[in-house]
């Protein structure tokens, strides 16, 4: 049994990644580098306005005296942050038509699986597609545009928008929080804008696909969704990279702002190219991500799938604020041949009535290491605020290994706190069991782990339960000896 | 139906199957009664083609198949079906899905065409309710906080669907109260016929009571030391199994 379960194992390692094709196309791409200069020809390419060039040397100039950090259960060989490219765009550039779009890209969308073309795409989701350092093309604008939301790139925002983008961006994960959103905040290139006006619920599901394609160039994006009073958005992000022999370096942030009475749902699928058996290769994904419950009774929900990177570092994270507000994090952090996961949440406890859950699924294969890291902080004014954490972790196979770090710091008396956490194996003895009912052994392995993940994925819109079902699967696939 | 010749097995390089000769025919209960540590449930999970053990010789013959060699899986659908002394837990696999995908993969393997969804809880309800239990038992996960009663009965509910040729009790019978002694007895009794056979493993009587077998075998020390019939288990019950060893 032992030996058919290295089988298993070794079966899984040898699963290919099916994005890693590149797209060869021409790109306006930045010398590598990063000083002052490299910033503001960045700005001045997007037509910036004075301040956010301000915003953004003030927290390159913060990230200069930042150091690194190094607490997390992680190893990877240092980065050097001069050696990188901090912009890739190509050349044909956006334009409101898809005719415009070069067909390449296209191409490397429909490869994905992801139709720009609006009659092609899944009714009810709306996608805005950032490719390297620029959003390419943004669907369903009119439609949505007719319930006054807004949905666009980043650039387009500061364009459009301005007071909108000055009055939120870093509202809730300042310039300088920590030396991966210092140094996005100084070198951000594109993204999504949300924003949903009072009283709206969003007909359709918003989503963003990110794409790296350019080599050398670490991918820099921000998003910021804002759901005013009585509003209600769904929000999607997938990623995948091509398969490169050098690491590339992703470092997001992503902002969510809920007013009363509002809910903000998040769910990513993270499949960015995860390195090759031997480890060589690989995202670094060091991704910054919190959202505000600013108003009464209003509700952070965020749902990762993360399969995919050499190395991640991530916690999306809830400040309850509000009376009565909610943060939710569900989380499926699969880790196979040399990944690295440390991921978690962060939920601060700040209004009254303040109701937290934390639900994450941890699975280990090969030499993966899988780390949960959560702090739940519950503030002295924070009466009779509840948080509820569930954290289990699977092992595949015997060399890799689950983590658990919970942080508990509560300064109200009123508070209930539950804390949950297991960890187990595939048992022998539930592949047996499937075995013996005729079911075979890949099989046994995914009914097993979609098993495990169910709380999750139940979380997730319906068409992307599916598409997180399938990837598991694809992930764990081929596994009999 | 099943033929056993000389079958020998290990665990760790523990001999504790020594030589066990045993054949079903078709149409007939056997039961194997023994101590603790006597190697029944040993022979249960050999049978079941369980890897925990290594087999050290002998042949394992279903019908006219050498199935000695054959993985879990293929043992299962050639046929064998063990009723789990201790059933595992899968949390989050509903026993709707898991119980769907194993009686397809033995469609499949017989040339049978799947079973969709709705046509399989038609088939799954009625046997749930001629075993007197709920519907909502499909919506469980598999055996997840089962009472130990439940657990057997899920393992008959999942027997009487897949219909195997040879079910494999593995002390079913322990651990039971006697209305869930009475409906895994009464699953059994449904499921046998002059088709298939089935193998009692137990330490007592009283599953007996309900289950009557044509052979009674009683093993000592990893070899079948006695056949007959069911005086054999009276006996057992009067004298324990020192009378044997002499």
């Amino acid at each position: 049994m032992v030996d058919k379960n290295q089988q298993v194992i070794d079966k899984t390692l040898e699963q290919e990644y099916k994005y890693g094709f590149s797209t060869n196309i021409e790109e306006t791409k930045f010398e590598p580098g990063l000083n002052e200069d490299v910033i503001k020809k960045l700005s001045k390419i997007k037509k910036e306005p004075q301040w956010l060039l301000d915003w953004r040397l003030k927290a390159f100039r913060n990230w200069e005296k930042m150091s690194e950090p190094t607490w997390a259960n992680i190893k990877y060989e240092p980065i050097d942050y001069q050696a990188l490219s901090y912009y890739a765009a190509p050349k044909q550039l956006k334009n409101d038509s898809l005719d415009d779009v070069d067909p390449e890209i296209i191409e490397t969308y429909n490869k994905l699986g992801i139709s720009l073309n609006e009659q092609k795409r899944l009714q009810g989701v709306a996608v805005d597609a950032v490719f390297d350092s620029v959003s390419i093309a943004t669907t369903f604008k009119k439609e949505l545009s007719k319930h006054g939301i807004i949905f666009c790139s980043f650039s387009e925002a500061v364009q459009d928008h301005p007071e909108l983008v000055k009055k939120y961006l870093g509202s809730v994960i300042p310039a300088t929080d920590n030396y991966f959103a210092a140094l996005n905040s100084a070198v951000f290139s594109d993204g999504s804008f949300v924003y949903i006006p009072k009283g709206v619920k969003c007909p359709m599901e918003l989503s963003t696909y990110f794409r790296i394609n350019a080599t050398n160039t670490g991918q820099f994006e921000r998003t910021l969704i804002v759901a005013d009073e009585g509003s209600y958005v769904s929000y999607l992000e997938g990623c995948t990279a091509p398969m490169r022999d050098e690491n590339q370096l992703h470092a997001a942030c992503v902002e969510l702002v809920a007013h009363k009475d509002s809910t903000i749902k998040y769910s990513t699928i993270q499949n960015w190219y995860a390195g090759d058996k031997e480890g060589k290769g690989g995202i670094y994904n060091f991704v910054t991500k919190r959202g505000t419950c600013l108003g009464d009774n209003s509700k952070i929900s965020w749902t990762q799938v993360e399969t995919g990177s050499a190395v991640t570092w991530k916690y999306p994270s809830v400040i309850m604020q509000g009376d009565n507000s909610v943060g939710e994090f569900y989380s499926v952090a699969v880790t196979k041949n040399k990944q690295q996961a440390d991921t978690g949440t962060k939920m601060i406890h700040i209004g009254k009535n303040t109701k937290s859950t934390i639900i994450t699924k941890g699975i280990s294969a090969g030499e993966g290491q899988n780390t949960y890291r959560g702090g739940v902080k519950i503030l002295k004014n924070a009466e009779n605020a509840q948080n509820f954490s569930q954290c289990d972790s699977i092992l595949i196979g015997d060399k890799c290994g689950a983590h658990t770090f919970p942080y508990i710091d509560v300064n109200n008396p009123t508070a209930k706190m539950e804390h949950e956490a297991t960890t187990s194996s595939i048992g022998e003895d539930q592949l047996f069991y499937c075995n013996q009912r005729g079911i075979k052994l890949d099989d046994a392995v995914s009914m097993i782990v979609n098993g495990f993940c169910k709380e999750v994925f139940e979380e997730l819109p319906m068409e992307f339960a599916v598409e997180a079902k399938q990837l598991i699967e694809v992930t764990l696939e081929n596994s009999v000896g | 139906m099943i033929k056993i010749e000389n079958l020998k097995a290990s665990i760790d390089d523990k001999d504790i199957l020594k030589g066990i000769n045993l054949e079903i025919p078709a149409g007939e209960v056997h039961v194997i009664m023994g101590r603790n540590g006597s190697g029944k449930s040993t022979l249960a999970n050999v049978i079941a083609g369980n890897e925990t053990y290594e087999v050290d010789g002998g042949n394992i013959t279903m019908e006219t198949t050498d199935i000695t060699e054959m993985s879990i899986e293929n043992r299962a659908l050639e046929g064998i079906f063990l009723c789990f002394q201790y059933p595992v837990a899968i949390p989050g696999v509903s026993m709707a899905y898991f119980l769907r995908s194993a009686l397809n993969a033995h469609r499949k393997y017989q040339g049978k065409e799947e079973m969709d969804a709705l046509e399989f809880l038609n088939k799954a309800k009625a046997i749930l309710s001629e075993l007197g239990l709920d519907d909502s038992f499909l919506k469980r996960s598999i055996n997840d906080g089962f009472s130990g009663g439940e657990k057997k009965k899920s393992e008959i509910l999942q027997l009487l669907t897949i219909n195997p040729k040879l079910a494999v009790l593995d002390e079913t019978d322990s651990g039971l109260d006697v209305d869930a002694l009475r409906t895994v007895a009464k699953g059994v009794n449904k499921f046998k016929n002059e088709n298939n056979s089935v193998l009692i493993i137990t330490h007592y009587q009283r599953l007996l009571d309900y289950i009557k077998p044509d052979v009674v075998h009683l093993m000592i020390d990893g070899k079948i030391v006695k056949t007959g019939d069911m005086s054999l288990v009276e006996k057992v019950e009067k004298d324990g199994y020192s009378w044997l060893e002499k």
